[in-house]
């Protein structure tokens, strides 16, 4: 009985295997899509403002003027085009040509040697809120990096009312690529687990050939382990180079263990699969479960995961809803290993939810296969 | 040959709607999508944990560790008395970050030298540490003024005075659902034809296609109307929701909006069409439609600006029809920019379809001989 069981099992096996060695789009999105995507985001997505195009309106210029525009000058954030009036500098921030306005009234130096406080007009450009707010960072270095040589050039008591030290852990050079990267693997593997499984199975419903299996002596079981298994092969593959590439080109650091890495990931691509086979089972047809794989798995991976937005700073509702995004417990996994080390209490929690999901999808791929037979 | 071509808009049309399960994807999850992802995709800081690490309780430091609390931005979820507490705490994830103040902090301030405060944020997300530190920083800044003011002493020389234009309180959500009207037409657009005809290859119905009297020019209308109209029909319903839902205000013209959706949506169909020309099954269509979705949102300036990337990049993204529409749709909705200054944006777009939509057909009519 059980050596029949197991020839059947292979038999599904090396169908299984075969079609995925035939179509070259299985292997593409498992191991091509990873590089492309990680070379794309690790050099794309980047929060650092350079080169920011600053446009300067000096009414009357003279020494004080122009000790504060060298500042702008001397800066590697910003690029400063002079203009001669604010109407001209507001018509090229229409124009997109440059992102903010530094702009000295006539009457500047005036008040700066009277009473002080003297105000120095600035407009940002505020359509991107984010970077309009890194910004407004620069600007104020800037300006205070002015503040304290002028009044070191003139002889005045100058102190700044407070001495701040940021210190950023494990990431000390705030390297976005080395906070991306680990995430994007958690994206890599919900395309390939999800999105892949839901095309293929969907695939056999649409053609009827999933019905010609379901009648076959092979169990339900055996048929869900026979798809299961390839691509969970696929998707490991597909991690084990992403994690090549994030540590080999970018340097992201792995201090956690590989082997903890593993497992996780393991128990990850496991509720991925699942929840492939579930959207296949049920919607049968490939385009609606390519449709619904990127709606509930891609997307969700993208923009609730903590990937890339903070999960604590949204509304209460959607924070509701990321619980039941697996991605958000293995970004969290990843970004614990890669960058912190073995940290228990935040790698044993979530694995416990990531193995909670797998399970559920399953036994519900199962019903929903078994309810359509009959 | 407008009756033919009527007749296989309509055959379209029903191969995608006559599946409820189809028709279904094609109208909840977009509206779901910009409903979660207008509150999720956004780089403002609220409620972040924090702990304050005070060891010097007087009533200067009290009120700094108060202007943290109170502040939307943060919240205060510990307050820890030794050095050894930092790390269990960081490390597990129950604080971004911890705000330190020195002993001598009072005592430095009464004395005229800077008062020592140490901040220790998680970079295991380094973004949010980031911005972290902006919002710190602004919270700090206002606290200087505030103790400045309050021991008399001389206000600085000059002082800064920040105005944001276009998007006065730099809400995110404004700059986040004009992009999600174009993302999401994009990918509602690219699926419908990028399967369309790939549908057809594998069914085998598509050499039918291609022997029945219709020219390839008419086959490419055929196939193109249903995504123009669901593409469309989609992108105004956000639309709506945005203004309506969202309150983001829609300060220039339909008229210039909808010039760019159109042209948008075209561009997007030609390249959906030239994926699906070349796609011999759904899965590799879909995976092209994939290989396609994915850089263009991530080179687009959706979520970050073109002006980060690097030089080369940079050129890429002028390839991007998503790159032009952001533009015109945030210029519309914010801005209130005007069709005659948008042509800059319009015209690489129309190139793109017309180049696409070109090839697709050219390909349509290489199977056939």
């Amino acid at each position: 009985m059980n050596a029949r069981r197991w020839m059947r099992l292979r038999g599904l096996l090396r169908k299984e295997s075969l079609q995925i060695l035939r179509d070259p789009s299985s292997i593409a999105i498992a191991f091509v899509m990873p590089v492309v995507l990680l070379l794309l985001i690790g050099y794309g997505l980047s929060l650092d403002a350079k080169n920011v195009p600053l446009a300067l309106v000096i009414e009357n210029p003279n020494a004080e003027s122009a000790s504060f525009a060298a500042g702008f000058f001397q800066s590697p954030y910003f690029i400063p085009v002079r203009f001669g009036a604010v109407q001209d500098a507001e018509a090229a921030m229409r124009a997109r040509e440059v992102d903010g306005i530094i702009w000295l009234r006539s009457n500047f130096t005036r008040q700066m040697l009277g009473a002080g406080a003297a105000p120095i007009g600035v407009i940002v450009n505020g359509v991107d809120a984010n970077n309009a707010r890194i910004v407004e960072g620069y600007l104020q270095q800037v300006w205070a990096g002015w503040l304290a040589s002028y009044a070191a050039a003139h002889g005045i008591a100058f102190a700044e009312p407070l001495n701040v030290e940021f210190r950023v852990w494990f990431n000390p050079a705030v390297e976005s690529a080395d906070f991306l990267a680990p995430g994007l693997i958690a994206l890599i593997m919900t395309l390939t687990g999800a999105l892949l499984t839901a095309m293929v199975v969907a695939r056999e419903w649409e053609r009827g050939t999933m019905e010609a299996l379901l009648v076959t002596p092979a169990a339900i079981s055996e048929i869900i382990v026979s798809k299961l298994l390839p691509y969970f092969g696929l998707g490991m593959g597909g991690m084990a180079l992403s994690v090549a590439v994030t540590t080999g080109l970018f340097h992201v650091p792995l201090r956690g263990s590989i082997w903890l890495l593993m497992a996780a990931s393991a128990v990850f691509m496991l509720s991925a699969l699942g929840m492939g086979l579930v959207i296949s089972t049920f919607s049968k047809n490939q385009f609606a479960a390519g449709q619904i794989a990127i709606t509930v798995a891609y997307m969700p991976a993208f923009m609730l995961s903590g990937f890339v937005f903070d999960i604590a700073s949204m509304p209460a509702p959607i924070r509701v809803i990321t619980y039941v995004v697996g991605a958000r417990y293995f970004v969290a996994i990843l970004q614990s290993l890669f960058l912190a080390g073995n940290v228990w209490p935040v790698v044993l929690p979530n694995m416990a939810a990531l193995a909670l999901m797998a399970a559920i999808f399953i036994a519900v791929a199962r019903r929903l296969a078994r309810k359509s037979l009959e | 040959m407008l009756r033919r071509i009527a007749a296989l808009i309509v055959k379209e049309l029903l191969a995608v709607l006559k599946d409820g399960k189809s028709r279904f994807v094609l109208i909840a999850p977009p509206l779901i999508q910009l409903i979660v992802f207008g509150y999720a995709a956004t780089f403002d800081l609220n409620h972040v944990p924090f702990a304050a690490y005070n060891e010097d309780p007087s009533a200067a430091s009290r009120e700094l560790v108060a202007r943290f609390a109170g502040s939307p931005a943060f919240t205060e979820v510990a307050s820890i008395h030794s050095d050894g507490e930092i790390a269990p705490l960081i490390d597990r994830r129950k604080v971004l970050m911890v705000l330190h103040i020195d002993r001598r902090f009072t005592r430095d301030l009464m004395r005229g030298s800077p008062g020592r405060v140490q901040f220790i944020l998680d970079g295991r997300n380094s973004n949010t540490a980031l911005i972290a530190m902006g919002y710190a920083n602004a919270i700090l800044n206002t606290y200087g003024d505030w103790w400045s003011a309050r021991r008399g002493l001389k206000p600085a020389r000059a002082v800064l005075d920040i105005r944001a234009r276009f998007n006065e309180n730099l809400d995110s959500q404004w700059f986040i659902v004009p992009g999600i009207v174009a993302l999401l037409a994009e990918i509602v657009t690219l699926l419908m034809t990028a399967l369309s005809v790939a549908r057809e290859r594998e069914a085998g119905t598509f050499d039918q296609l291609l022997v029945t009297p219709m020219r390839p020019v008419e086959i490419l209308i055929g196939k193109s109307a249903p995504g123009l109209l669901v593409g469309v029909i989609e992108a105004t319903a956000i639309v709506v929701a945005g203004v309506v839902w969202f309150h983001v205000p829609m300060r220039g013209g339909l008229f210039a909006l909808y010039a760019g959706l159109l042209l948008f949506v075209l561009s997007v169909i030609g390249a959906g069409l030239m994926i699906s020309s070349l796609a011999a099954t759904q899965q590799q269509a879909l995976l092209g439609a994939f290989m396609f979705i994915a850089p263009s949102t991530i080179l687009s300036g959706f979520a970050t600006p073109i002006a980060n990337m690097p030089r080369l990049i940079q050129y890429v993204t002028y390839l991007n029809p998503l790159r032009y529409i952001l533009i015109v749709a945030r210029g519309v909705f914010l801005e209130g920019a005007t069709a005659g200054s948008l042509i800059p944006q319009y015209w690489p777009m129309a190139l793109i379809g017309i180049v696409t939509l070109a090839v697709a057909g050219a390909m349509f009519r290489r199977r056939l001989y």
